[in-house]
């Protein structure tokens, strides 16, 4: 099982011959069952050419309809990412994953209103994407520090996700999958949607959540966690020593309900049940505990 | 990216908010100047820096004549103005705005920001116009008003009448303060604002509604298309060390502590300097070399740390994933030779190509001091720093 990704998923890629497309379809091609899940790339200036033997499409559209793809991540440049992102839910995809950083957040407000009653899925963006072990790579993560097994992993940063990934490979726990679900304020798939589908899927045991400074998704996800979650799961939020202001004025987290601060976002996890660490390199070992009783 | 008071009040006069007749000012002359170009009795001089609070510091004051305006624009231009948002250190003062005098007879407070939770943009208004809204949120939260604006209608004639009458604006001022709400909401959203604030916004003697102040936020990953707010940036108000930082895209936050620290990633950049702590240190700065490093930037964001008096250790911790810890190597080791460095230096590197990273750290020939794991790393760091 895994969630969202397995080694049948069929991935369509926005962006993919830009250079930092090519490079990371170049890695995703080669990582497990990656050859036969790339089937196809979008650019409307060379429909036809193909990259790596991966062929390219004028639109998402016409790359569905050719190759049965039902995914597609993006690497298109900031000031495009957002009609990339538009593209690929008027084409009825089940999932989009988009890895550029720095989108304007106004034209993030426009897609996720055009999203409203559409059944696509948005990873992202400014994430590293997702990973399900052995059989699909979709993103910029290194693949060879995952190893397959039952532990999910969600995430709002990049780097961090691998650091936890990379504690749990070095103490024998292997993951089923990992989402990156991004560092912007506005953005699609929240900590509790990702938090959902680990609870639901046989193959994951528990699940360790990172978190940081900002919003209150870490907060809400924790309620949900009290109430619904039957496996046991870590927390680690970053930015205790982060200065205040620095990012966004007050006014923003006023209306989220006065939080973002890293201590009363570990103060809720904790009293909603969840095993946190305050130290950033134990987040490996935390999970041994729990799962060891 | 902020912008001035002033600044701020030219964006809301084009889009029909109505603010005071006022002149932005670099001289003592050029104020006495502008107060008798704007004529009147009464003139106020606002002194011109990002941070708020501002009245309380003493850099507004209003002037009853030729003499005060001199008197008061002598005493706050090149003041060092100390305010709960510059810090103990406080903003020196470059710019005055003079303004004509208003008379206020009711203060309110009207602000935009983006919302997370709704993922709208969300107009906040209160009848406690003056104070900060985060004091409001805390003290009297009922006496906020928030409405989650559709982006395709924006905001409403009903909403803003609404909002405007639920404040305590009166009826006979209420379409002008419609008004200004939608000119304000145009404004947020055609110039790519994160945070608006119009406070106080004033009703006078004769009824108008008057924009009293103006504060502005740009998102910055929007400035490649808005050429008019770049040209309101003012580096004088801007951390030296931030600006070179940005020079070099990379992510630099200065703070109080002694240990520097490179980082790859935001969030693990965050972890760095969280365990730092925990281990009884404390992080000199905030450091993202981001995913792209290379020898270049690796050196550059040294010289920064290095441009800290207070700093006593640096630790490198570099999860490499597109980057490989290789090239990261080589670069820890020609920026090390090339600032000469004089801090003990502590590296963790893990991910792509640790191997070949770790060997050319160790064949340098430099006393680099070698991090197994992010704590490892953290606790040397520590101990290196208290010497």
């Amino acid at each position: 099982m895994s969630i969202l990704i397995n080694k049948n998923t069929k991935v369509i890629t926005q962006g993919m011959t830009g250079k930092v497309g090519q490079f990371h379809t170049f890695h995703c091609k080669s990582y497990a069952n990656g050859a036969n899940c790339f089937v196809a790339g979008v650019n409307p200036k060379k429909a036809g050419e193909d990259f790596e033997g991966i062929p390219v499409y004028a639109s998402v559209l016409d790359a569905k309809k050719a190759t049965g793809a039902t995914v597609s991540v993006i690497y298109v440049p900031p000031s495009g990412a957002a009609a990339a992102i538009d593209e690929a839910v008027e084409a009825d995809l089940d999932l989009v994953i988009c890895i550029t950083e720095g989108i304007p957040v106004h034209d993030m407000l426009k897609t996720r209103y055009k999203m409203q009653g559409k059944r696509t899925l948005l990873i992202g963006p400014n994430c590293p994407g997702l990973i399900t072990p052995d059989e699909i790579k979709i993103g910029i993560m290194p693949g060879h520090i995952h190893k397959k097994g039952r532990i999910g992993v969600v995430s709002r940063s990049g780097t961090l996700t691998y650091e936890a990934v990379g504690q749990l490979s070095a103490l024998g726990y292997g993951q089923s999958s990992c989402v990156g679900i991004g560092g912007d304020p506005i953005n699609g798939m929240k900590h509790i949607d990702v938090m959902r589908l680990f609870n639901d899927d046989p193959e994951t045991d528990a699940v360790i959540m990172v978190g940081e400074i900002g919003g209150s998704d870490e907060e809400e996800c924790a309620r949900w966690i009290k109430g619904n979650m039957k496996k046991p799961v870590v927390g680690f939020i970053a930015g205790v020593t982060a200065p205040e202001g620095k990012r966004m004025g007050h006014a923003g987290a006023i209306i989220s309900g006065g939080q973002g601060g890293a201590n009363e976002k570990l103060a809720v996890m904790e009293e909603c049940g969840i095993h946190i660490t305050r130290n950033p390199a134990e987040m490996g070992r935390t999970m041994q505990k729990v799962l060891k009783g | 990216m902020k912008i001035h008071e002033y600044q701020g009040k030219e964006i809301l006069r084009e889009f029909g908010v109505p603010t005071p007749r006022g002149v932005a000012c670099f001289s003592v002359e050029e104020a006495v100047a502008a107060a008798q170009k704007l004529g009147g009795k009464v003139w106020v001089v606002k002194a011109q820096i990002h941070a708020g609070g501002r009245g309380k510091g003493g850099g507004v004051k209003v002037a009853k004549s030729l003499d005060e305006v001199r008197q008061f624009a002598g005493q706050i231009l090149g003041m060092r103005l100390v305010t709960h948002q510059t810090g103990p250190e406080g903003q020196v003062v470059r710019r005055l705005l003079i303004e004509e005098g208003a008379q206020i007879v009711k203060e309110f407070y009207v602000g935009m920001v983006v919302d997370r939770a709704s993922q709208r943009v969300a107009l906040l208004a209160s009848s406690e116009g003056g104070m900060e809204i985060e004091e409001v949120a805390k003290h009297s939260p009922e006496k906020i008003r928030t409405v989650r604006i559709d982006p395709v209608t924006g905001l409403t004639d009903a909403e803003g009448a609404q909002v405007a009458r639920s404040i305590g604006i009166p009826d006979v001022a209420n379409a002008e303060a419609v008004k200004v709400l939608q000119g304000l909401y145009r404004a947020f959203v055609e110039k790519d604002a994160m945070l608006a604030e119009i406070n106080p916004l004033i009703i006078t003697a004769d009824n108008r509604v008057v924009a009293l102040d103006a504060k502005f936020n740009f998102d910055s990953n929007a400035l490649y298309r808005r050429p008019e707010i770049v040209a309101y940036r003012d580096l004088d108000e801007e951390d030296p060390a931030e600006i070179e930082a940005s020079k070099f895209e990379l992510s630099y936050i200065q703070l109080d502590g002694n240990i520097g620290c490179l980082v790859n990633g935001a969030g693990l950049a965050m972890a760095t300097m969280d365990i730092i702590k925990l281990y009884g240190g404390s992080p000199a700065n905030f450091l993202d070399v981001g995913g792209g490093a290379n020898k270049e930037k690796v050196t550059e964001a040294f010289k920064l740390m290095l441009k800290n008096p207070s700093l006593k250790a640096i630790l490198v911790n570099i999860f490499g994933g597109i980057m490989k810890c290789d090239v990261i190597a080589e670069g820890v080791v020609a920026a090390a030779r090339e600032v000469h460095l004089s801090v003990p230096l502590v590296v963790r590197l893990e991910g792509t190509n640790v191997e070949l990273g770790k060997k050319i750290l160790a064949e340098s020939g430099l006393p680099i001091i070698s991090g197994n794991d992010m704590a490892d790393a953290a606790q040397k760091v520590v101990a290196a720093a208290k010497g």
